[in-house]
């Protein structure tokens, strides 16, 4: 087996066009935007009969110029991948890396062809694919959720197992091919081998799966929590505004990284102390939900019962297998049917405490605000309860500002994960997480680049394509 | 104040868990103590109640073994806790006691003073912060030292990253829109999408590495504590200026292009002021209300981002402090960078109210 280069076959069309297009690209760029400087305030005009002009002259040259060679780069790197994941590893070690996220590219695909199609009647999500930016950063985080599914469900895309080591393979760089490989097993090290002979490949994929998997649920959770709380005392106001306000300010004011070193340290796990903390921040789901449907169907005691039973036994059950675990502080629930594997709950309930008081603060503000618009006025009036008027008047017009905050969090929680995982708190120093291994990584970096650079990548693109999504969600529900 | 005192007492109570206590009893003493042995030293230092005379007695005497007598030890709440608190803030008589060899010792008698010299009272409302278990020191004198070198760190920090993010977020809300903007506004969601681990990491190997081979910076800011050069000190300064410039940026550039749709800058175009002067004369001062309460606001952030970039580039400062305290439970220290820490948000917080008085003449503390 030879070593894999790069681009393999491809190196001899595609390169000499991408190392030409780039520098012209980068060129055509600085000018049009030196132009712009300059540029008479005219833009596109409009004819007495309907028709346009477009921006002439120099400076509508150099837009059209950009464009073209922004789509030119853009047909290259596409090209990169396509004929990629059709040629497998005769395309180096993009084409194979392509080939392996070929599921996928296919589930990309389709969700947009499908979103694109239908995206009249699909409400806020549809009027995403309105705006560029929020169609680059829905690819984004979508590439991450769809790649996370698929490892984590079907085992597809990594090439070996997140912490399989193979002899002679450490430190080794991309595209080293496996010395003495079975039959059935892949052949290469795509991006090399760690500082313990594991795939860093297969790592990054399977590290996409934590981070997928705690980091939006751990966002929800902390929403729920800052609109449980938020919502009454924005709405009521007076002493239990402030005595929740000045908590939320406390744990605001504590340096993040010293909350996660008293926190998640494995002394105070022994005593339980997370867990207990787990029993409190968990049960605000159940609660939400129990007052959001018993607010709405008081007056109708048959749907009601129905209705909260449906919701809340399965709930409740969740929520005592998940605060119950065998061994610890918190062991009388007999239907312990699942167990929440180590550090994860600790990190889990970690971040949903720091993340909680910033929701909260934001619910506040929007309660204090829409409560004295007229339709609040209106509810008052007709004699609805508080918490009617609070989770179905006041909520349901708060959800612009909470969905775009929802985005922007999950990435900011991403970023937290990081941090554990950066300084070796929570998980187990060998889960394969992003943060932990850049953490790993960063100690031998001034030698070995590719062990630390493709997590790095990786937090970053989940990130940007989180806040790129926020962006265009933000300008598209202004807009109406 | 209220929350500076409640945020301490947190602190306080979270370093004196028992099983904490115990990793420092085992780190101070021996790795090889029997409980029986931790809570003799805890109780000796005054970080627990004595034991129980006749337990004890009875174990020195082989009456209990080992696990009856450790099974008996209180490892839950403890009322010295609430005492020790008061202690530390200095509204309580330091603790007393002698050691094996009957030595006074005392909270307030440090290592090689005399004890009759000591005060009684000795906590921060004395000036005395403690005595730093893992740097063997008084807090005070290791911390003012790390204090500096963070102090200078930060300074450059916002030499760098304010006017940088100013000139940015203004260039890009001068025309919303145009080509520029675009760019700079991908350039600004970058940067606040990537986390200093990650451009830190990003750096150190493009600019650092032998496997790149640029080699135009050092990877550590070890030696920039003595000696900051442009070489050793430049990385880290700008990976915690990117991380808070890119928010800034936003908010410069919003409440630019938001100015810039004003009547006023209209009135003054229709007038035949020149572009540039329109920008400098007429629309910056009002633009920079909002990003100078924002810049204030940054501060408690950028102490995590500290934190990260002095533990990646092993510069010793407080957030490098930080790490080493917590990691080895050294409590005194840390209830002094917690106290620094909630000292400086509610600064920034002060100075941001105050200085938007200053800038926004139409609100007045009147």
């Amino acid at each position: 087996m030879d070593p894999l280069t790069w681009t393999g076959g491809l190196a001899t069309v595609l390169n000499p066009i991408l190392f030409l297009l780039l520098p012209v690209f980068a060129v055509a760029m600085v000018v049009r935007i030196a132009l712009s400087f300059f540029e008479p305030d005219t833009g596109i005009q409009t004819n007495p009969d309907g028709t346009i002009i477009a921006t002439g002259g120099i400076w509508g040259l150099s837009a059209k110029l950009s464009n073209y060679l922004g789509l030119a780069l853009l047909a290259v790197v596409l090209a990169y991948l396509v004929v990629g994941a059709a040629l497998g590893t005769g395309a180096g070690i993009v084409g194979a890396v392509s080939r392996q996220f070929l599921p996928v590219w296919i589930a990309l695909v389709a969700t947009f062809v499908l979103s694109i199609h239908y995206k009249r009647s699909l409400g806020l999500y549809g009027k995403l694919f309105d705006s560029m930016i929020g169609m680059i950063g829905f690819g984004l985080v979508m590439f991450w959720v769809y790649t996370a599914l698929f490892y984590g469900l079907f085992d597809w895309i990594a090439t070996h197992g997140p912490l399989d080591q193979a002899s002679g393979m450490k430190n080794k760089v991309p595209g080293t091919p496996l010395r003495g490989a079975e039959e059935g097993e892949f052949q290469w090290y795509l991006l090399g081998g760690d500082n313990l002979a594991r795939d860093v490949f297969s790592r990054v994929v399977a590290g996409s799966t934590i981070v997928i998997a705690i980091a939006p649920l751990a966002t929800l959770f902390a929403f729920m929590v800052g609109i449980t709380l938020g919502l009454p005392a924005g709405y009521y106001g007076g002493r239990l505004d402030t005595i929740l306000s000045f908590l939320a300010n406390l744990i605001l004011a504590f340096p993040v990284i010293l909350l996660f070193y008293l926190l998640v340290t494995p002394e105070i796990v022994a005593t339980g102390m997370p867990q207990f903390m787990a029993v409190v921040l968990f049960i605000f789901p159940l609660i939400f939900s129990g007052v959001l449907i018993h607010s709405r169907y008081r007056t109708q005691p048959s749907k009601d019962y129905v209705y909260l039973a449906i919701v809340l036994v399965p709930m409740a059950l969740i929520y005592l297998a998940t605060i119950n675990q065998a061994g610890s502080k918190i062991t009388f629930w007999p239907l312990d049917f699942f167990d929440v594997p180590g550090g994860i709950l600790v990190v889990f309930v970690s971040v949903v405490f720091v993340n909680s008081p910033t929701v909260y603060r934001i619910v506040r503000g929007l309660t204090m605000d829409i409560k004295t618009r007229d339709y609040v006025a209106a509810a008052q009036t007709r004699g609805e309860r508080p918490w009617y008027i609070m989770l179905w008047e006041i909520l349901p017009n708060a959800r612009g500002p909470l969905i775009v905050d929802f985005c922007l969090r999950i990435g900011y929680t991403t970023i937290l994960l990081g941090t554990l995982g950066f300084f070796g708190l929570g998980l187990p120093p060998e889960s394969p997480d992003w943060g932990s291994t850049i953490n790993e990584g960063r100690k031998l970096l001034s030698i070995y680049l590719h062990p630390a650079l493709p997590p790095a990548l990786s937090l970053l693109s989940l990130v940007l394509g989180l806040n790129l999504l926020a962006d265009g969600l933000r300008e598209e529900s202004l807009r109406d | 104040m209220l929350t500076a005192l409640c945020l301490t007492f947190l602190v306080f109570v979270m370093t004196n868990l028992y099983p904490n206590l115990e990793k420092l009893a085992k780190s101070e003493g021996n790795f090889r103590m029997t409980d029986i042995e931790v809570a003799t030293w805890l109780s000796n230092n005054g970080y627990r109640s004595p034991l129980d005379d006749q337990m004890l007695a009875d174990f020195r005497a082989g009456d209990i073994t080992l696990d009856e007598a450790s099974a008996q030890v209180n490892t839950g709440f403890d009322p010295r806790l609430l005492r020790n608190y008061a202690e530390w803030i200095g509204i309580m008589p330091g603790w007393t006691g002698e050691d094996r060899d009957g030595n006074p010792t005392g909270r307030c008698i440090l290592p090689g003073k005399d004890a009759a010299e000591a005060p009684t009272f000795c906590g921060i409302l004395q000036g005395h912060w403690g005595f730093s278990t893992v740097s063997k020191a008084p807090v005070s004198e290791a911390l003012g030292t790390r204090m500096g070198n963070t102090g200078f760190l930060m300074l450059c920090v916002m030499l760098l990253m304010v006017p940088s993010a100013l000139i940015v977020g203004v260039l890009a809300g001068m025309r919303e829109g145009s080509p520029l903007d675009r760019s700079l506004s991908t350039f600004s969601i970058t940067t606040t999408a990537t986390p200093e681990y990650v451009s830190g990491v990003l750096f150190i190997a493009i600019f650092t590495s032998s496997a790149v081979g640029l080699k135009w910076f050092k990877g550590t800011a070890t030696s920039a504590m003595e000696n900051a050069t442009f070489e050793n000190f430049f990385l880290p300064v700008l990976t915690i200026a990117l991380y808070g410039m890119g928010y800034i940026a936003r908010m410069t550039r919003a409440s630019m292009a938001e100015v810039m749709t004003a009547q006023y800058i209209r009135t003054a175009r229709l007038k035949g002021v020149s572009f540039p002067n329109i920008v400098m004369k007429h629309a910056l001062r009002n633009a920079l209300i909002a990003p100078f309460t924002v810049i204030m606001l940054q501060f408690p952030w950028l102490l995590n981002g500290v934190v990260i970039v002095e533990t990646l580039f092993q510069y010793k400062g407080v957030g490098w402090e930080l790490v080493r305290a917590a990691g080895n439970n050294d409590i005194e220290m840390l209830l002094a960078i917690s106290v620094v820490s909630v000292v400086v948000v509610l600064v920034t917080q002060l100075i941001s109210d105050i200085g938007y008085v200053y800038l926004n003449p139409r609100i007045s503390v009147t």
